[in-house]
């Protein structure tokens, strides 16, 4: 497998031809907007807090197929997640997506996740990969605006 | 998986039929090479090159050019590197490298104050480029070339002089669409401290100007009318003389930003009569963090210094500082005396091979490389004017630019992805960014086929 095809995989494909949860929610208890100024990726990112459960979550942006498929990974993740559990996942993405080492995610327990694996090896997109991320931490934190430069 | 390359075969038959340029000047270069040898001897050093004997002026030494820049003759992984983000920034020939080179060497010293022979002699190099430069774009003086970091600055020193100066809470300026991020944030800080109106000459979706609604918007309050010479996004060349009368007319000054014009056609500032012209030294082959701001004498001598500290001051007391006539005024501080060293060499290796040369050489590989792209299905090209410079910016489908980017890079194709530091524009065209081919004077035919062909597979890829 080249290396395009490793950061291309088929679940990236198909999450950015049809990415999940793409949508607006009309009554977010959580939101942010994720702006990549490098390349001017903007995200939405809302979710809906019942407890401690993350009972919905959606997004909306504009953005390249890793950016895209990220954030819609993020959300078919992290939907009915505890918030504890969400943090950690976060966590361990931005490992898998940042470490300059080989990452110790053992990449069959994250599942579709794991197709990020191949966007270390293009530091040009690692931002592009990471904005969903950082922007679902902000939204979290309160924090209106994050930005991944 | 692997990428077919089954559909390629349309292109290469493509190829034979709309190629004829390619294959006539193939074989025209061929046989030329006593030339193309002169040319490599004389450019190490940094003298012009001889004009081409006319038999073959209508050929254009490719290899020849090519082998000037060592930087083109490397591999991106396995594939050959294919340069053509030189809109960006373009690649710099032996010349410029050996003028640098030769500056820190033999002569580097500080300039204007020495009495040493090292100083007299930086100083006579750095005076000398100013007259080359002046030479290039047709000043009538070299005073009224101001060095700056690059047209960014030049446009800031502007806004911050004239602008100060001549612009009121009523006034207004006029600038276009399709202007970069660096002819309109500068006069955004400048409106909200003062209050000045910016218009904006809009723009049809070809990217042409709409002349009509850019006359109805000058009246008696324009100040200063600020327009891209070659649109860095889409490549338009803008009718910038008529313009130019036009601004006059409102007694509005006319700033031209030839960024991306200046190394591709001649440019006359006398001939335009515009007031102000800023330029970038590193996208005229030269080094970075080097521009110029030109303007005409009787305009800069009316206006206030920018910086202040050494070398734009007559003398310096603390009860009264008095400074110098221009180009100084506008020059504080130690400037960029290799910048400008290697630039006047670029310059003088741009014209050894001739900018009419180039110019006739560059269309021809535009349209060719326009040609072979609109041929790919799905593909949809941005920024169709009639009259068009070195820019090829496209969309395939709805793949996004920077995947366009990515998968071009991993075939030794170096393109920009993005919004080009044109954000209004993009809104205007409903578009997130482009994918951006920009052409310069050493790439091929044979570069534009491998775009092509990159391009097809990525549409298979993707399944556009």
């Amino acid at each position: 497998m080249n290396a395009m095809q490793e950061l291309y995989q088929e679940i990236i494909l198909d999450h950015n031809k049809r990415p999940r949860n793409y949508r607006l929610i009309s009554n977010p208890t959580h939101m942010a907007e994720g702006h990549n100024p490098l390349c001017g990726d903007e995200m939405s990112l809302q979710f809906i807090m019942e407890g401690d459960i993350i009972k919905d979550i959606a997004f909306q942006g504009e953005g390249c197929a890793i950016s895209k498929a990220s954030a819609s990974l993020l959300t078919a993740t992290l939907k009915g997640k505890t918030i504890a559990a969400a943090k950690a996942e976060v966590g361990t993405v931005l490992e898998l997506l940042t470490s300059e080492n080989e990452p110790t995610t053992d990449q069959d327990s994250i599942g579709d996740l794991a197709a990020l694996s191949g966007v270390r090896k293009f530091p040009a997109r690692i931002k592009c990969a990471t904005l969903a991320w950082h922007t679902f931490t902000a939204a979290i934190e309160g924090k209106q605006e994050t930005s991944s430069e | 998986m692997q990428f077919s390359v089954a559909s390629i075969a349309t292109f290469i038959t493509l190829n034979e039929t709309i190629s004829h340029n390619y294959h006539t000047f193939r074989s025209v270069t061929s046989t030329t090479p006593p030339v193309q040898a002169s040319l490599l001897a004389e450019s190490r050093s940094v003298s012009a090159v001889p004009p081409l004997p006319p038999s073959i002026t209508c050929a254009f030494p490719i290899e020849a050019i090519r082998a000037e820049f060592p930087i083109l003759s490397q591999s991106i992984g396995d594939c050959p590197l294919i340069y053509l983000d030189n809109g960006a920034t373009t690649q710099k020939p032996k010349a410029v490298l050996q003028a640098l080179a030769n500056y820190y060497t033999q002569d580097n010293a500080n300039i204007h104050r020495g009495v040493h022979t090292l100083s007299q002699r930086a100083t006579d190099h750095y005076e000398k480029a100013r007259e080359r430069i002046a030479r290039y774009i047709h000043a009538s003086h070299s005073r009224e070339i101001i060095f700056v970091r690059g047209a960014t600055e030049g446009i800031n020193l502007i806004a911050n002089t004239f602008g100060r100066t001549h612009l009121k809470a009523g006034d207004n300026i006029v600038i276009t669409a399709m202007e970069h991020h660096a002819n309109i944030v500068p006069w955004q800080l400048l409106a909200e401290q003062i209050g000045f109106e910016i218009r904006v000459t809009p723009c049809d979706e070809r990217g042409v100007l709409d002349l009509e609604a850019y006359a109805n918007l000058l009246d008696k309050r324009t100040r200063l009318v600020g327009v891209v010479h070659v649109s860095n996004s889409l490549g338009t060349v803008n009718p910038v003389a008529s313009m130019i009368q036009q601004a006059h007319a409102v007694g509005a000054v006319f700033l031209l930003d030839a960024a991306q014009s200046i190394q591709h056609m001649t440019v006359d500032v006398q001939a335009l009569d515009c007031d102000f012209l800023v330029f970038s030294g590193h996208k005229l082959y030269g080094p970075t963090g080097i521009g110029v701001l030109y303007g005409k004498t009787a305009l800069l001598r009316s206006l206030p210094p920018w910086q202040g500290g050494g070398d734009m001051i007559k003398s310096v007391s603390f009860e009264r500082t008095t400074y110098k006539d221009i180009p100084e005024r506008f020059e504080a501080g130690t400037p960029d005396i290799s910048g400008v060293i290697g630039l006047a060499a670029a310059i003088d290796w741009v014209d050894s091979v001739g900018r009419e040369r180039i110019a006739t050489y560059e269309k021809g590989l535009l349209d060719y490389a326009t040609a072979k792209l609109a041929a790919i299905s799905g593909i949809r090209l941005i920024g169709t004017a009639p009259d068009k410079s070195c820019v090829l910016s496209f969309l395939l489908g709805d793949v996004h630019p920077h995947d366009i980017g990515s998968f071009l890079d991993a075939d030794g194709i170096a393109i920009r992805a993005g919004h080009h530091c044109t954000q209004p524009l993009m809104k205007r065209l409903c578009i997130p960014g482009t994918a951006r081919a920009t052409f310069a004077l050493y790439n091929t035919y044979k570069e534009a086929d491998r775009l092509a062909e990159s391009v097809a597979k990525i549409a298979q890829f993707f399944k556009v």
